[in-house]
């Protein structure tokens, strides 16, 4: 039996009143030993911010596992919420607190550098689209990261989170580009 | 049945389908607010590797009692059309979703949303804030009690109307599986000139997000039912469950 897929459809303008939660960027609390938090704005084809849009992001627990039945390595600590969902601000600014996730091996081999997969959902995207957060300073592990190996390497950089300028450890920067010219990297999952 | 061990190759894991024609193209221009919003650049593909086999297993602790009605978390009642929704989350090999979130949000009877960008001139309910969750139950059951939403104007194009609708949001049980969409009423006269409605190029796909009057559901002398059901990607048969079905393997 083969079932019909429900068709997706924008979230639109009023997203706020259905899907923010007042814990949704906490991934982890702030004060969680190794808690980091990864900021950045949402931007249009313009450049100006997007201040209705939702970010998503779902990872790894810092040891590499998934408290996931469908991790065949088992294990994964189910305390671990691995998800985070922030609302954009006025200024198209999101934030997520969460623990730096761990590699772990690829499908086809290979190791997967450390990332979090993420969901872009606004008024004007009819589907959500999904982008990765890598770090700027794993920077071995990228290299050898079987998904970055098939992006275009000028556009690998859309990809990768920077430590926040003049900022404290543990505060990084990704900026989402919905629209050329410095459109973001988005993938068909 | 297994579904993923490791191996020094790497891992053997569930594929879910990839979906062709169903959903909208994110570039379509008659919705207007996607000119400067959707990617120009065609995706990467992205095999399905642990973190997109695996999603939130978000649970209960979502959910309160009482969030699965929306006209009964306020002082009195909302004005408007009572109504039941209900339905099952399937994925596309009809097997039910269970113990997934499903959260949902709408317009109030008058067609005007409890949130301050919406400037429609038509009453605010103080009794209806238009936000519901509830989690599927181990057949991949969900049941909703609100009202019937109202139609609204918008400034997309010259006299501009949404059909009726109700936002839905869904989980699954894979980062692949996510979904936010909207399920609109049968027979909406607005559907004609409804350019998100109509983004979906499959006229079949298009009628399913139209849910279904039920006279099974509806309950005499109190509300009107309704029934949806929603379908998830499924996977693709993996190599082990393809052996085992030829009786190769145990």
């Amino acid at each position: 039996m083969t079932l019909g897929l429900t068709p997706s459809q924008t979230v639109g303008p009023f997203l706020a009143i259905g899907l923010p939660w007042p814990d949704g960027p906490d991934v982890v609390d702030l004060a969680t030993p190794g808690a980091i938090t990864i900021s950045g704005r949402v931007l249009d084809g313009a450049g100006e911010p997007v201040p209705d849009a939702l970010v998503e992001t779902w990872q790894a627990a810092p040891d590499g596992s998934f408290a996931h039945p469908d991790d065949p390595r088992g294990g994964g600590d189910p305390h671990f919420r691995g998800f985070g969902r922030s609302a954009t601000d006025t200024a198209g600014r999101y934030n997520i607190v969460t623990l730096r996730p761990g590699p772990f091996p690829g499908r086809d081999g290979g190791t997967e550098a450390p990332h979090l997969d993420v969901s872009v959902l606004a008024r004007g995207l009819l589907d959500r689209v999904v982008t990765r957060i890598y770090f700027a300073d794993e920077e071995a592990a990228n290299a050898a990261d079987p998904v970055l190996a098939t992006v275009d390497p000028a556009r690998r950089g859309t990809l990768i989170a920077t430590p926040e300028p003049g900022g404290q450890a543990g505060r990084f920067r990704f900026d989402i580009r919905l629209q050329d010219p410095q459109e973001t990297v988005f993938f068909d999952v | 049945m297994t579904t993923g061990q490791a191996t020094t190759e790497g891992l053997t894991l569930p594929s879910y389908e990839r979906p062709v024609g169903v959903h909208p193209p994110l570039d379509t221009p008659e919705y207007r607010s996607t000119l400067l919003r959707s990617p120009k650049r065609a995706p990467v593909r992205l095999p399905h590797g642990l973190t997109e086999v695996t999603g939130p297993l978000l649970g209960a602790e979502r959910v309160t009692a009482g969030d699965a009605d929306l006209t009964s978390r306020h002082a009195s009642e909302p004005l408007g059309e009572r109504m039941i929704l209900t339905g099952r989350v399937l994925d596309s090999d009809g097997r039910p979703v269970p113990d997934t979130l499903i959260e949902i949000w709408q317009a109030n009877a008058s067609g005007r949303y409890a949130h301050g960008v919406d400037d429609h001139p038509a009453p605010l309910d103080p009794n209806f804030d238009g936000a519901g969750r509830c989690m599927t139950d181990s057949l991949g059951r969900y049941r909703f009690v609100t009202i019937k939403p109202g139609a609204y104007p918008w400034k997309n194009h010259l006299n501009a109307w949404r059909p009726q609708h109700i936002h839905f949001s869904l989980f699954g049980r894979a980062f692949t599986q996510r979904l936010v969409t909207q399920m609109y009423f049968p027979g909406d006269p607005l559907f004609a000139q409804d350019p998100i409605f109509n983004s979906v190029p499959d006229p079949r796909a298009r009628e399913r997000l139209i849910c279904q009057f039920d006279l099974e559901v509806t309950e005499p002398e109190w509300a009107l039912g309704y029934r949806w059901d929603i379908v998830l990607r499924g996977r693709e048969a993996t190599v082990f469950e393809r052996a085992s079905e030829r009786g190769e393997h145990q």
